[in-house]
């Protein structure tokens, strides 16, 4: 039964960079409207996760497995898994060369099809809830960070996707914008979406995260639920990097 | 501690600003410079005015024949009566409104893209206007005489070279640029060959080849147009560089762009056209502008296979036993015509890169 609820399957994952060895033998079950916080210092491998599950990055060993899709080279799986799967950068990645409401509606009417007029009324919903309706018609460029991001998130939640990956989505933004961002984030999490966050905001991660799984040289060390992961942590890894994290 | 009051913008000190201060800035600021300014005026009042006292004070510009240029200025007598010959070549007579015809229709059809919306619109117009343009001066066609390519010559050929040499190898850039970038190997080994073959190559020998060596391949009796032949050769030298470029612009936009563009679920095409190639492209207009500009100075080059463009037609109307001896006025006269063409090309390039500008603060 509760394997059924699995969304994302992550089996024995091995990935080398050349000679060099990012991921080590991981294990990850998410279960439908879970919400995960993937932590860890710079260099663990963590980014490699997230982006291998949309494929992104592509891995040697193991199997990863989306809506009961296999992950493979096969071009129409990755299409479809990319259909369900949203994902949130650091550096934003919009296109600057499109207007805010062009970013958006660029994947529904050219990928799914959808009709311009409903497209646009769908960009305009999600642009109003994370609260830039009003600059709809500007550039990228033109936008703050908080703000070009808040738009990326409108962006990949268009096509109505039932999972989000968010990769460091507050890293590259200003001290006094990331809240913006993370209220955004919050919100989302109250839906029932799954999410999966890569990200240091530890905050975000006691106040929402289902589960919280520390990685450390591609390999995922701990991994447990918030109250136990910050007040409890059973590594001495662990102990070390929140120590680290939380000092100051 | 202290707490101090907000302080109002004040207008910046009258020395800074203004006229005589950007003379200052610019011309004399240090003792060098000012050498170079007072240099630079003193080589422009050597040069400046004896040439209009050439081009225009003493140049006759009345009279029909040699006999009326007296004096030391420009006969600028000799362009008036050859005129027809710089511009449309041996182009008969009566038939000059179908080319004059093509030229005005391109203005409407460069206004027309100012009004109207939506590429796929304006990429039809395009289109059509090349069929038309085509069909009015080849004619052979809706009552048109058909008027042969070896009676094209002077400006109207020039422009016929350029345009379709610009026009047709934008695309096959285009897809070289995509082959080169391609992950799969034999289209990008492909590629690679292509345009490393064709960029070491001078487009003199090129068109050598076009002309007298690949008639040698064609079966007996098979007899392909010349012009057509150095067209071919043109657009497949210049496709080759425009590849370079537009790989370049595309190699100046960010991993994340490609990126993003996988993850929201576009296909290798829609990424590509979409979301690269316009971002590529306005990156790459200085540069592909410029080579525009340079291909039509190159399609001089044609007088080596026999075609008669602008440049040739100096050479051609100078060797009239009546008008010998005035190629200064020739050169000069084309000159001008060239300089104008490209430096509209150049003014419009800039247009381009303001209007496609959206990094707007």
């Amino acid at each position: 039964m509760e394997q059924q609820e699995d969304v994302i399957e992550i089996r024995n994952l091995n990935k080398w960079y050349g000679e060099f060895q990012v991921l080590k033998d991981i294990n990850l079950n998410v279960k439908k409207g879970e919400i995960i916080v993937v932590a860890g210092p710079s260099g663990s491998g963590k980014s490699t996760l997230v982006r291998c599950i949309n494929y992104l990055e592509q891995f040697q060993e193991g199997t990863i497995t989306v809506n009961d899709v296999e992950l493979s080279d096969d071009v129409k799986k990755i299409k479809a898994i990319r259909e369900d799967v949203a994902m949130v950068f650091q550096s934003f990645n919009l296109f600057p060369h499109l207007t805010i409401l062009d970013n958006l509606t660029l994947a529904p009417i050219w990928v799914k099809k959808t009709p311009k007029k409903e497209a646009i009324e769908t960009a305009m919903n999600y642009l109003e809830r994370v609260g830039i309706a009003d600059q709809a018609k500007k550039y990228p460029n033109q936008l703050s960070g908080g703000q070009q991001q808040r738009v990326a998130i409108a962006r990949s939640l268009c096509k109505n996707p039932s999972i989000m990956l968010f990769d460091e989505p507050t890293s590259a933004l200003d001290p006094e914008m990331i809240s913006e961002v993370l209220d955004v984030m919050i919100e989302l999490a109250h839906e029932h979406r799954t999410m999966v966050c890569v990200t240091h905001e530890m905050g975000f991660a006691k106040k929402v995260a289902d589960r919280v799984i520390f990685m450390e040289s591609g390999q995922i060390i701990e991994e447990n639920d918030p109250e136990t992961f910050f007040n409890h942590p059973e590594s001495e890894r662990l102990k070390l990097f929140l120590s680290q994290i939380l000092s100051h | 501690m202290a707490v101090y009051n907000k302080i109002e913008s004040r207008k910046a000190p009258s020395n800074s600003i203004g006229f005589f201060h950007w003379i200052r800035e610019n011309l004399f600021s240090s003792p060098l410079n000012s050498a170079l300014t007072i240099l630079g005026i003193a080589i422009l009042v050597l040069i400046i005015p004896p040439f209009i006292k050439w081009a225009i004070v003493d140049a006759n510009f009345k009279g029909t024949t040699r006999a009326a240029c007296t004096g030391d200025g420009a006969c600028w007598v000799f362009v008036k009566m050859k005129l027809d010959m710089f511009l449309y070549g041996f182009y008969p007579e009566a038939e000059k409104w179908r080319v004059n015809l093509t030229y005005g229709l391109f203005f409407v059809v460069i206004a027309s893209f100012r009004y109207l919306k939506g590429s796929m619109l304006k990429l039809s117009i395009a289109a059509l206007y090349f069929i038309v343009a085509f069909f009015l001066i080849h004619g052979g066609f809706f009552g048109l005489t058909n008027i042969p390519t070896n009676k094209w010559g002077g400006l109207m050929l020039t422009i016929v070279i350029s345009a379709v040499g610009i026009v047709c190898s934008f695309p096959i850039g285009i897809i070289f640029a995509f082959g080169r970038t391609s992950e799969l190997p034999i289209i990008k080994s492909i590629s690679v060959t292509y345009i490393e073959f064709i960029r070491g190559v001078p487009l003199i020998t090129i068109l050598f080849m076009s002309a007298v060596i690949l008639p040698l391949f064609f079966p007996e009796g098979v007899n392909f147009n010349k012009l057509l032949r150095a067209l071919i050769g043109i657009t497949l030298f210049e496709a080759a560089y425009i590849a370079e470029i537009i790989r370049g612009g595309m190699q100046a936009i960010p991993k994340g762009q490609y990126e993003a563009a996988d993850a929201i679920g576009l296909s290798y095409w829609q990424k590509m056209l979409l979301v690269i190639l316009p971002q590529a492209l306005k990156v790459a207009i200085p540069n592909l502008v410029g080579t525009f500009i340079a291909l039509f100075q190159d399609t001089t080059l044609v007088l080596i296979i026999g075609l008669f463009d602008l440049l040739a037609m100096v050479q051609l109307t100078t060797s009239d036993s009546h008008w010998i001896g005035y190629e200064t006025e020739g050169y000069v006269f084309v000159t001008i015509i060239f300089w104008v063409f490209c430096y509209a090309m150049s003014i419009y390039s800039k247009t381009l890169e303001k209007r496609f500008n959206t990094n707007l603060k």
